[in-house]
């Protein structure tokens, strides 16, 4: 029963292809078959979108004390409909010096490099929509190509703080590339491929019955996690690391010069590749669709995926209403004198795990290793500057 | 069906190629040039070499095309000039041409029918980088750090 309800849609979908498979050509149902999954993974994460935009202005607007949107329809979840509305029938403004054609691709192609890298997800068991043997190479490679568009944004609008802000994304996405990529290199180490199916596959296991062989419950994998979210947070220019949009200071950054529909494009490519590095993020670290205990596995796979990822998504809306805004400079000096050195000590950590045998040593080694790493790295990086009201040169 | 793809692809190609050469802004013809690498990727994907495919994406549009476009920002103060068409440009272009056409018309021609071969997994290329080419792949490694390295040294501030 349990079972039937887990592969409810991939029977759903076959059922309706060898319905087809008779009446029509095989190479409609070949693209039927494409875009059944296509239309499902449109469907669910615009959903998502609409649904996690009104829920993360409420979240919002509970930590500061006030009520968040609550006018329209239910609870106020019918926001997005009238944001979407708003969005829709707002002129559309084009500066009359940008650059008309470059100004108008920025937004499509980064909406659609930011769906693509979903493509490659295990959403569940057998529910993968484009399985590739290099699965996670193609979700870094699309992911790389959005610096292009992003500078496509910034340039296109030929505006100096949509240049600013275009510059300042560039800096930081490339930078924290690097310690983002390294990380994964552990997990790909151990599991041996990189295809997400095999990396949640190598997950699947319990100790006694309860304890899940998600890699992050061992040293290695806890710290290239927490590493990974991190640079996630940075990739999809999210609070504390939002300074490309500081809007403080740049106005909106390379978004400045776009309105309506446009600047909902953007908005939406922003939270879609907030899905898609948490998805990565749990493919690689928290199990993927499997469950936290076994005898709670009789629960639809997808479940658990969407479970896990809500709970990543409230936690990027809770550090988004804790902290403030990073200096460029900070985050810089960040990512490659703290997160570089740690992301290659988890390559190093991983390996020790491995050669000792995977067990209870392998795990204590590796925690040695990278509990060495980190205290050496906080005694190197210490600046001695303690803290005390700031003193002001020439403005005294 | 692989005909089909392979003329769509190659006229892809071969027009964003042809705009990166004409194109009267620099800017356009830079951004024309990677989407003329997305075309040479679809190649490697439509010939099963889907490794080789995606680190053409990987380095050519994520990191290659990104330089060109800062070099062009960082050093050209006349990016929006429209420029003129140039004839030594043509001939050089023509040069480089003539060049690869004799280089292919004296290779020894082989065979049109491929033979039988094992489909090139990530896999198979990964233990083949770890065994036999191994000194090769640890040599790239330590000419990219020393780069790297050269690189940070160039841009640190200097202390007095």
């Amino acid at each position: 029963m349990s079972d039937s309800i887990d592969q409810i849609f991939i029977h759903a979908k076959q059922w309706l292809l060898s319905f087809m498979s008779g009446r029509a050509p095989d190479w409609l149902v070949q693209i039927i078959s494409s875009l059944i999954n296509i239309l499902a993974l449109l469907g669910v994460f615009l959903t998502l979108f609409a649904l996690i935009s009104v829920l993360e202005r409420k979240i919002l607007g509970r930590m500061q004390n006030r009520y968040g949107p609550n006018r329209v329809g239910p609870f106020g979840l019918f926001q997005p409909v009238a944001d979407g509305i708003k969005m829709l029938i707002k002129e559309d403004i084009v500066p009359a010096r940008a650059d008309k054609i470059v100004h108008f691709l920025a937004p499509v192609l980064i909406a659609a490099a930011a769906i693509l890298t979903l493509g490659v997800i295990p959403y569940g068991r057998n529910m993968t929509p484009f399985t590739i043997d290099g699965g996670i190479l193609f979700f870094f490679a699309v992911g790389s190509a959005t610096e292009l568009m992003v500078f496509m944004a910034g340039w296109g609008s030929n505006n100096k703080y949509s240049m600013l802000g275009a510059m300042r994304a560039i800096a930081q996405m490339i930078s924290y590339e690097l310690p983002l990529i390294i990380t994964v290199l552990p997990v790909v180490m151990i599991v041996g491929s990189l295809n997400p199916d095999k990396i949640v596959g190598a997950q699947a296991a319990y100790s006694l019955g309860f304890l899940p062989h998600w890699f992050v419950f061992t040293p290695w994998g806890a710290t290239a996690f927490i590493l990974f979210f991190v640079s996630g947070l940075v990739e999809s220019n999210r609070t504390p690391f939002d300074v490309p949009e500081g809007e403080s200071e740049i106005v909106a950054g390379h978004m400045t010069e776009y309105s309506g529909f446009k600047y909902a494009t953007f908005f939406m490519a922003e939270y879609i590749g907030m899905f898609a590095i948490s998805g990565l993020g749990i493919t690689l670290f928290l199990g993927g669709w499997h469950a936290p205990v076994h005898f709670l596995e009789f629960i639809p796979s997808y479940v658990w995926f969407f479970v896990k990822l809500s709970i990543l998504l409230f936690v990027y809306i809770w550090l988004r209403g804790t902290l403030p805004r990073t200096r460029i400079d900070q985050i810089m000096n960040f990512a490659w004198k703290f997160m570089l050195p740690m992301a290659f000590t988890c390559v190093v950590a991983a390996a020790v795990w491995h050669y000792t045998g995977r067990g209870l040593r392998g795990w204590l080694g590796s925690l040695l290793v990278i509990a060495a790493v980190y205290f050496a790295l906080s005694i190197l990086l210490d600046t001695r500057r303690k803290f005390a009201p700031r003193t002001y040169r020439f403005a005294e | 069906m692989s005909t089909v793809a392979f003329a769509a692809i190659a006229i892809f190609t071969l027009a964003a190629a042809l705009a990166a050469a004409t194109l009267p802004k620099l800017m356009h013809a830079a951004l024309s040039f990677a989407v003329m690498f997305v075309g040479i990727s679809a190649f490697f994907f439509l010939f099963g070499a889907e490794f080789v495919g995606l680190v053409q994406i990987f380095v050519y549009i994520g990191a290659v095309a990104v330089l060109i476009v800062f070099t062009i920002l960082l050093t050209r103060q006349d990016v929006e000039k429209v420029r003129s068409f140039k004839w030594s440009g043509v001939i050089v272009a023509m040069a480089v041409f003539a060049g690869l056409v004799w280089a292919i018309g004296k290779t020894k021609s082989l065979p049109l029918t491929p033979p039988q071969i094992e489909p090139v997994t990530v896999q198979r290329i990964g233990e083949l980088l770890m065994t036999n080419y191994v000194w090769p792949l640890q040599c790239v490694g330590v000419l990219l750090t020393a780069a790297l390295i050269g690189a940070l040294i160039l841009v640190m501030e200097e202390k007095n």
